[in-house]
């Protein structure tokens, strides 16, 4: 025991632990970085090939390629995932089981054979025909774009079909009765009321789908869709500057992928609406609510 | 003139066990029905079947004169669609015990929503109505507040207010008070009170037997899943003939 009688207590000041650990494993990683770093600048890498590169037209042609298939194929995931979440949900078995074999099916094969049977669809159906109206040559439709877009696509619509279906989930029963009780449909329920609130939770993993799927579409070279990894291929092809073409490639996915990371961020802070941030933030977005106090 | 709501021999079951047995009720114009009991005794369910978030499994309930979730042909009933239902339920408006307000609109925009998406009318009259609506609960200067940054009473008034702008025949009350801080339920009573003045028709499940006693035409007590009694707030509540109400009665105040 000690005696705290002469102790002024409003002297006393805490001596914290120096944080001998932390400067430890700085040091560390500074060595281990370093040695990297050396290991690059001694390597037999022509750096100036990386700069000549990394906007040249072909390329560049690449990068869209990319960015194109990232958004038509999550646009038909996420429309296919909500439709087939809802699906899931609703009270009608058929279209529950439907659902499910979605899922199952899609999720149940890689990417990448699913990318090379749709590509080679032409070997089983030459012709596509719409109930005899017309028809067409299989080989003429699927081309590399669509091949690989209705591929990726489909497969991203049954992984988002289990993100939406957690974010409707996650929003109370209640929503959906006081919904009802201002006499909405289902549908418009979940449309207007249930999906909007679901989407805080539904957001994160999406984006974090959409960043797999900018890497995803790497696998659409094989069936010689033209995007970045294809097009700095045909590059080295020719003139076998192997690493420093895959770091161009490198440079473009880190860059579309810092720019779908902070587009994100601002997706998410939209759709936190009501859930307590920052008051100017929120006038900033529910702008027409204000009009309405202000026009009284 | 008929009564508003007419509720005849309802049963509902979930699963094995039976929620209502035998339920029949009817409401008047204007009348104010506090329905009290134990928990567990249907009370609640009674007022989920009125507003067709249940289905019920015998009997009928009517709307002035309409039947609900049913269509009568010959000696059948046929459910109604979803779409159907869902015009019907607009006649019926609730307030439930959690509030339920729309935590993504803020509190005009919870009012405007039912009107303006469901009901179609001109955006302008609604806004006007809505801004009157939150004026007469009390809450005019809050049109612009998100529902978590109101207090539970305040949410609760909101949640009224959303239920009026549809311009219901009948307001069902789900345990208004029963999820709120002691301090906070006279405000949303008083919004009550002042709404069964004016003349609305309100069914109110309640453990607030001062105000069933105040303000109630007739109280309806139920237990398992019956009505065992009703009467006035005289016969009910001060003097108490049945002698389960009375114990009832005692064990709460």
């Amino acid at each position: 025991m000690q005696d705290l009688a002469g102790v002024d207590v409003q002297k006393l000041k805490i001596a914290r632990p120096a944080a001998y650990r932390q400067i430890f494993a700085s040091i560390l990683l500074f060595v281990v970085l370093a040695f990297i770093i050396h290991a690059f600048w001694v390597g037999a890498i022509e750096w100036h090939y990386v700069s000549d590169y990394l906007f040249s037209p072909p390329i560049l042609k690449g990068v869209r390629g990319t960015i194109l298939m990232t958004v038509c194929a999550m646009f038909i995931g996420v429309l296919l995932g909500t439709i087939v979440a809802m699906m899931r949900m609703s009270a009608n078995s058929a279209l529950r089981s439907a659902a499910i074999a979605y899922v199952w099916l899609f999720r149940g094969t890689p990417a990448l054979l699913q990318l090379l049977l749709w590509f080679n669809l032409a070997l089983i159906f030459p012709t596509i025909s719409f109930f005899g109206l017309f028809s067409v040559n299989t080989v003429d439709v699927m081309t590399p774009f669509v091949a690989a877009l209705l591929g990726l696509g489909i497969q991203q619509g049954a992984y988002t079909a289990e993100v939406v279906r957690s974010g409707i989930l996650s929003v109370d029963r209640g929503q959906m009765e006081a919904a009802q009780s201002i006499g909405m449909t289902k549908i418009r329920a979940m449309l207007t009321i249930i999906l909007p609130q679901a989407m805080r939770v539904i957001v994160p993993p999406i984006g974090n789908e959409t960043i797999g799927m900018v890497k995803l579409t790497s696998l659409a070279s094989v069936i010689q869709y033209s995007e970045v990894l294809r097009s700095v291929g045909d590059v080295y092809y020719a003139n076998s500057r192997v690493i420093e073409l895959l770091i161009v490639a490198g440079i473009w996915y880190m860059v579309i992928v810092t720019v779908l990371s902070i587009g994100q961020s601002y997706i998410e802070k939209y759709f936190s609406k009501g859930w307590g941030h920052s008051p100017q933030t929120r006038k900033a977005l529910s702008v027409d609510s204000a009009e309405a106090v202000g026009t009284t | 003139m008929s009564p508003i709501l007419q509720a005849i021999h309802v049963e509902k079951y979930f699963g094995a066990f039976r929620a209502l047995n035998d339920v029949s009720l009817s409401v008047s114009r204007g009348e104010v029905v506090c329905i009290i009991g134990p928990s567990g005794s249907g009370k609640s369910t009674l007022l989920r079947c009125i507003s067709q978030l249940e289905s019920i499994d015998g009997g009928l309930i009517a709307v002035d004169d309409e039947i609900s979730g049913f269509r009568l042909r010959g000696e059948s009933l046929f459910c109604l669609n979803d779409v159907q239902i869902a015009k019907q339920r607009q006649r019926v408006g609730m307030v439930f015990q959690r509030f339920n307000l729309f935590p993504h609109r803020s509190a005009l925009q919870n009012l405007m929503e039912g009107p303006v998406r469901v009901q179609k009318r001109p955006v302008e009259e609604c806004r006007r109505e809505a801004l009157e609506l939150l004026r007469r609960v009390g809450l005019a200067e809050k049109a612009d507040a998100y529902p978590n940054e109101l207090s539970g009473g305040q949410q609760q008034r909101v949640a009224i207010a959303r239920a009026l702008a549809m311009h219901p025949q009948i307001l069902l009350f789900d345990e208004p008070t029963s999820a709120l801080d002691p301090e906070l339920v006279g405000e949303v009573l008083s919004v009550m009170k002042e709404l069964a003045q004016s003349g609305m028709t309100m069914v109110v499940v309640t453990h607030e037997i001062a105000f069933c006693r105040e303000v109630a035409d007739r109280v309806v007590f139920m237990d398992g899943g019956a009505i065992i009694a009703a009467g006035s707030p005289n016969d009910m509540i001060v003097h108490p003939q049945n002698h389960r109400v009375a114990n009832f009665i005692s064990a709460v105040l």
